[in-house]
C-alpha cells in the first residue's frame, strides 16, 4: 500500500503541487430486502480504488481510479496536477491550509459481533420474522424489511507525512408496514422508513427488537386509515426522536457546515443562513435549553471515526451552546476564514469523490430533569409526533417542512388518539428558540442516516445524531389541503 | 488492521475501451457464472470516465475526475437469486465473485414466484446515437473554459456564479445466460449555474446534452445574470393559491416525482400510484412519454436488463395509457418488459428515464400574458412526497420567484413553501409552452416545456 501511496503523492510534488493527499478505501457493503415475506434481494458489493487530491497555485485538483497500480497511481496523480491548474485559471482567492500535525495510527469500529460473520441463513431468518410479524395485522397491504451492512478499510496518507488506517463498520435493519384503502396510503415503520443504523456490529441488529416493534408498526398502519386527519392550527409539539434527529439533521446540521456558508454548495443543496457574522455577534439559535455539538468520537454514531479525510482527529466541536450559535463543522481549508482551525469534518465517499465538509454525530444534549412521559405528562394541549415520513427545508435552512407518520393527540397530560397525515413547519430559529423542555439522558439515543445526500457529483454520507425528545410551543401543524 | 485489508494489484485486468470489449468481458463473467454453478446469471458491466468541474463565488474550487469499471452479476441457483457487484475485474476479483454469488444464492431461500431472468426482445427501431466525441473528449481545460464563459457573464452583470460542468462517457454491456447480449458506448453532459446578486436576486439557467460542445455556456451565463438581476430586492407575498407559470426547471420536478409516484408498473401492483389506465387525470394539454430514442433527450438503446427501449405513452393528452416495465413487473402481467430496469437490486421498481413532454403553441410572454394574477417560478428545491398517492408533495421556490399582475411582471417575491398535488397540477395546466429544454431530473434526463397552471397552493414563505 505503502507504494502506491508513495508514488501517487511523489508523482503530485514532483509535478509541482504544494501539497497531496491519498485515500485508498476497500468498501464492502451487504444488503438484503425482504418484501411481503419474500426475499427480493440478497445483495453484496466491493469496490476499492484511490483518489488523488492535489493543490498546485492555490487551486484544487482531484483523480481517482479503481485500478490500484503503480502506474495508475502515477497517471492518476499527473491528471491531478494538470485538473487543478486548469482549476487555477479561474481562482481568485488561492487555497491556503491551517496546520496540523501530522496524523499517525489506526482506528477500528468497535464491534462485538462481525456483521459480515453472521450467517446469511440467521440474518434472512431474523429478517423475515420482523416482516411476518408487521403483517400479522389484518388490513396490512405489504410489507418492506431491511438490512444492510458496509466495512471500510481506508487508508490516507497525505505529502507532510501522514499515514492513517482506519477500519469503520456500520449495520442497519428497519421494517415498514403500509395500509391502503381507497386514495389513502398510511405507513408506520421501525425504527425508522429505511431502517435504523449504527456504527456497532450486528449486536445492534439484535438490540433492535424488530419483531415486537414490527407487529405494533403493523397495528397503527391499519389503524392510521381510520384515523381522523391532522387538524390544522398551531398547538404545542412534542417531537419523539424518531423525528427530532431529523429536526436537528435539516435545522441544525446542515446550516453549520462552514462551506454552505461561505457558498460553494450554492449550486446545489444551497447555503445557510447562518453566516460567520452571526457566530460573531452570538446569534440566538434556540432557547436557552439548546446545546447541540458535533462529536466525531461519540460511541456508536455513524459519523464516528479516528481521523477525517484530510487527517484531523476526532473530536467534538460545539456548534449551537445554550442556545447561541457557537462553531461550524469545518475543514482545514475553511476553518482559517473564521480564524479557527478544522474541526475535523472532511468526508468523501469512497475512493471516487473528493472530501468535503460533512457532519460527523450532530447531536441536541439531552438536559436533566424530565423524562419523555414526564414531558407529555406536564403537557395540557397538543402533539406527539413520530416516525419522520418526508423532509423539506429551503436553500438557506430557514423554511422547513415535515411529515410524520403518526400523531398522538395529548390532552391533559396524556396521550390520546391518533391524527393521520400530520404536518409541521416553521421557521428554524422560531422552533428552536420556541423549545420549553428538552428530555434527560435516559431517553437519548444515538440514531442516524445512511443517505445524507451532498455534493457534486453526488455524494453520500452515513451521520449520527444523538437526541432524547423536546417540546415545542406555537408550532404550525396540519398543513395543506387534503 | 486485518492482513487482508488493503487492496490488491490487478494487473490482469481487462482494459475495456469499446462496446466489444465490454460484452466480451461480460461474456467471460457469465461464462465464469455458469461454470461456477448458476442456472441463470446476467451480467451487467459498466465501464465509465467521468469528471466534473464546480465553481462557486466564480471561481472554480473543485475539479475531479474518475475513471471506474464495475460488474453487476444476478446469479441464479433455480429460484434462488443473489446480486453481487465488484469493480475487482482481474482474475481473482471474478473468481471470488463468483464463489460468493454461488454461496449467497444457495442460502436465499427460493422464491415461487421467480420468473426467470427475462428472454431477448427485439428492438422497434434503430437505435440513436447515445455517444458524441465532444464528450468523452472533454478535457479539464474545455470545461475550464466554459466556466470562465459562464463567470464573465455573472461579471458584467456584477453577480457571483456558482455552478458545475459535468462531463461523462460510458460503456454499458449486458449478457445473460437467456440470450441477451448488448452493449453500448453513452455519454451525457451537462453545465448548470445559479447566479447571486449581492442585492438579494439569484437566477438560474442549466443544460444537458449528449454532446458537451453543444451546451452554449456563454448564453447560461448570460440567462442566469439577467435572472438574477430581475430577482434583486424581492419582497414579501403572504402564501396562499395563485395561478402560476412553472419554468421548464421547476416542470422537470413534477416529471422525476409523477415518475417516481405514478408511471412505474411496481407503483401501480403496490396500489400506491394514482395511475388508472384510461383515467384521465391531467388536462388534454399534457402529454408525456417516455423514448429513449428521441435524440432531443439523452438516448440509450437498450436498459440495465438489456432489453431494447419501447417507447411508451404514459400521458395521452392527459389520460393515463400505459406504464414502464422492467422484467420482473412485466412477468407479472404476463406481458414483455418495455426497458425500463435499473439495476440490480432495485426496490424503485422500473423508472421513465428519458421522458419526454409534448410542446405546446405558447411563447413565454404568452404564458406569462395569461396570468391575470399569478407567479412564475423558475424552479422548485429539495421536494419530497407528503402522500405517495394523492401525489402530494411539498418543496420550495428558489432563485427567481416573481408576480405576475395583468400579465406583466410586476417583481420578484421572497421564497415560497407549496404543499401541492402533482396530479391536480396536471388537471391544472392552461397552456404549454412551444419551446423545450433538456434537463437532467431525478434519474436519467427530460425534455419539458414551460407550463401556466391555474392553481398552485403556497403554504409558507421564507426570509430570502
Amino acid at each position: 500500500m505503502r507504494d502506491l501511496t508513495d508514488r501517487a503523492l511523489d508523482t503530485a510534488t514532483q509535478q509541482g503541487a504544494s501539497y497531496a493527499d491519498v485515500r485508498v478505501v476497500r468498501r464492502r457493503d451487504e444488503s438484503i430486502a425482504v418484501k411481503n415475506g419474500r426475499v427480493e434481494g440478497v445483495a453484496m458489493g466491493e469496490t476499492e480504488g484511490f483518489g488523488v487530491r492535489v493543490l498546485v497555485d492555490g487551486a484544487w485538483g482531484f483523480a481517482s481510479s479503481d485500478r490500484l497500480e503503480l502506474g495508475e497511481a502515477e497517471r492518476a496523480a499527473a491528471l491531478a496536477v494538470r485538473i487543478a491548474r486548469a482549476s487555477a485559471t479561474a481562482v481568485r482567492r488561492p487555497v491556503e491550509l491551517d496546520d496540523r500535525p501530522p496524523a499517525h495510527g489506526t482506528y477500528e469500529t468497535p464491534v462485538e459481533v462481525d456483521p459480515f460473520k453472521v450467517s446469511l441463513e440467521e440474518k434472512l431468518s431474523d429478517l423475515i420474522a420482523a416482516d411476518e410479524a408487521a403483517r400479522r395485522t389484518p388490513g396490512v397491504a405489504f410489507t418492506e424489511s431491511i438490512y444492510a451492512a458496509q466495512r471500510e478499510w481506508k487508508t490516507f496518507a497525505a505529502s507532510d507525512g501522514s499515514f492513517t488506517e482506519q477500519v469503520l463498520t456500520s449495520v442497519g435493519s428497519g421494517v415498514e408496514a403500509n395500509a391502503i384503502e381507497g386514495d389513502d396510503l398510511q405507513r408506520r415503520s421501525y425504527p425508522d422508513a429505511g431502517g435504523g443504523f449504527r456504527a456497532a456490529g450486528y449486536e445492534y441488529v439484535r438490540e433492535l427488537g424488530m419483531v415486537e416493534h414490527a407487529a405494533q408498526a403493523g397495528e397503527e398502519a391499519v389503524a392510521l386509515l381510520s384515523a381522523p386527519q391532522c387538524p390544522p392550527g398551531v398547538t404545542t409539539v412534542i417531537l419523539d426522536p424518531s423525528q427530532l434527529y431529523m429536526q436537528v439533521h435539516e435545522s441544525c446540521g446542515h446550516p453549520t457546515e462552514l462551506d454552505r456558508a461561505f457558498g460553494t454548495e450554492a449550486s446545489y443543496a444551497g447555503t445557510s443562513f447562518l453566516t460567520p457574522d452571526k457566530l460573531a455577534s452570538g446569534f440566538r439559535y434556540g432557547s436557552d435549553l439548546i446545546t447541540i455539538v458535533a462529536d466525531a468520537t461519540a460511541a456508536g454514531g455513524l459519523g464516528t471515526f479516528g481521523w477525517d479525510d484530510e487527517g484531523v482527529a476526532a473530536q467534538a466541536v460545539p456548534l449551537i451552546k445554550d442556545g447561541i450559535f457557537s462553531g461550524y463543522l469545518s475543514s482545514r481549508e475553511m476553518a482559517p476564514r473564521i480564524g479557527r482551525s478544522s474541526g475535523g469534518a472532511m468526508r468523501a465517499d469512497g475512493w471516487n469523490r473528493i472530501p468535503l465538509i460533512r457532519m460527523t454525530n450532530v447531536s441536541l444534549l439531552p438536559v436533566p430533569g424530565m423524562t419523555i412521559d414526564d414531558i407529555v405528562a406536564d403537557t395540557d394541549d397538543g402533539l406527539y409526533l413520530a416516525y419522520n415520513r418526508s423532509w423539506s427545508i429551503d436553500d438557506r435552512r430557514l423554511n422547513f417542512q415535515f411529515a410524520t407518520e403518526v400523531a398522538y393527540e395529548i390532552r391533559n397530560g396524556r396521550k390520546g388518539r391518533l391524527f393521520k397525515n400530520p404536518t409541521y413547519t416553521g421557521i428554524t430559529y422560531e422552533l428552536w428558540r420556541s423549545c420549553d423542555a428538552v428530555a434527560d439522558a435516559s431517553d437519548w439515543v444515538m440514531l442516524g442516516t445512511p443517505n445524507c445526500g451532498k455534493g457534486e457529483p453526488s455524494q453520500t454520507a452515513r451521520v449520527g445524531h444523538g437526541v432524547s425528545a423536546a417540546r415545542f410551543r406555537n408550532v404550525q401543524v396540519g398543513v395543506g389541503k387534503w | 488492521m486485518s492482513p487482508d485489508a488493503g487492496a490488491a494489484a490487478r494487473p490482469d485486468e481487462p482494459v475495456v475501451d469499446s462496446p466489444e470489449a465490454a460484452l466480451a468481458v461480460a461474456e467471460e463473467v457469465l461464462e465464469r457464472a455458469l461454470r461456477g454453478g448458476a442456472t441463470e446469471a446476467e451480467v451487467l458491466l459498466t465501464a465509465e470516465d467521468s469528471a466534473l468541474t464546480r465553481f462557486a463565488n466564480s471561481e472554480i474550487h473543485q475539479n475531479v475526475a474518475e475513471r471506474s469499471m464495475g460488474v453487476n452479476l444476478r446469479f441464479v441457483v433455480g429460484s434462488r437469486v443473489a446480486v453481487i457487484a465488484t469493480d475487482r475485474i482481474d482474475g481473482t476479483g471474478l473468481r471470488n465473485l463468483v464463489g460468493r454469488a454461488a454461496t449467497i444464492a444457495r442460502s436465499c431461500e427460493a422464491r415461487p414466484d421467480w420468473p426467470g431472468l427475462p428472454a431477448p426482445q427485439a428492438a422497434t427501431g434503430p437505435a440513436t446515437p447515445a455517444w458524441a466525441s465532444g464528450t468523452a473528449d472533454a478535457s479539464p481545460e474545455f470545461r475550464a473554459a466554459a466556466v470562465r464563459e459562464v463567470i464573465a457573464e455573472a461579471d458584467a452583470a456584477d453577480v457571483l456564479a456558482f455552478g458545475s460542468f459535468a462531463t461523462g462517457s460510458e460503456i454499458v454491456a449486458v449478457a445473460s445466460s437467456t440470450g441477451i447480449r448488448a452493449s453500448e458506448r453513452r455519454s451525457a453532459s451537462q453545465l448548470l449555474t445559479v447566479h447571486s446578486s449581492p442585492d438579494g436576486g439569484n437566477g438560474y439557467a442549466e443544460a444537458a446534452a449528449m454532446d458537451a460542445t453543444a451546451i452554449d455556456a456563454r448564453g447560461l451565463g448570460r440567462e442566469a445574470a439577467a435572472k438574477a438581476r430581475a430577482s434583486d430586492h424581492p419582497v414579501d407575498l403572504p402564501p396562499g393559491d395563485y395561478p402560476v407559470v412553472l419554468e421548464e426547471y421547476a416542470v422537470v420536478d413534477l416529471n422525476d416525482m409523477l415518475g417516481y409516484v405514478g408511471f412505474s408498473a411496481l407503483a401501480v401492483q403496490e396500489d400506491r400510484s394514482f395511475f388508472e389506465a384510461g383515467k384521465r387525470v391531467g388536462s388534454e394539454l399534457v402529454t408525456i412519454v417516455d423514448d429513449a430514442a428521441d435524440p432531443a433527450g439523452l438516448p440509450t438503446a437498450f436498459d440495465y436488463e438489456g432489453i431494447p427501449k419501447q417507447r411508451v405513452t404514459m400521458l395521452d393528452a392527459g389520460v393515463c395509457r400505459d406504464l414502464v416495465y422492467d422484467a420482473a413487473t412485466a412477468a407479472r402481467e404476463d406481458r414483455p418488459s418495455t426497458g425500463h430496469g435499473l439495476p440490480a437490486p432495485n426496490p424503485w421498481g422500473p423508472f421513465p428515464l428519458n421522458a419526454i413532454w409534448s410542446p405546446g403553441t405558447a411563447s413565454r410572454d404568452e404564458l406569462i400574458g395569461g396570468l391575470d394574477r399569478g407567479l412564475l417560478v423558475t424552479r422548485f428545491h429539495y421536494t419530497n412526497v407528503v402522500h405517495p398517492k394523492l401525489a402530494i408533495v411539498t418543496g420550495m421556490t428558489r432563485d427567481g420567484t416573481f408576480l405576475v399582475e395583468d400579465g406583466r411582471l410586476v417583481g420578484p417575491v421572497r421564497n415560497l413553501r407549496f404543499t401541492q398535488s402533482y396530479v391536480d397540477a396536471l388537471a391544472a395546466v392552461r397552456a404549454v409552452g412551444r419551446d423545450r429544454r433538456t434537463l437532467r431530473g431525478l434519474l436519467g434526463a427530460a425534455v419539458v416545456p414551460a407550463m401556466r397552471l391555474d392553481g398552485w397552493t403556497f403554504t409558507g414563505a421564507t426570509e430570502h
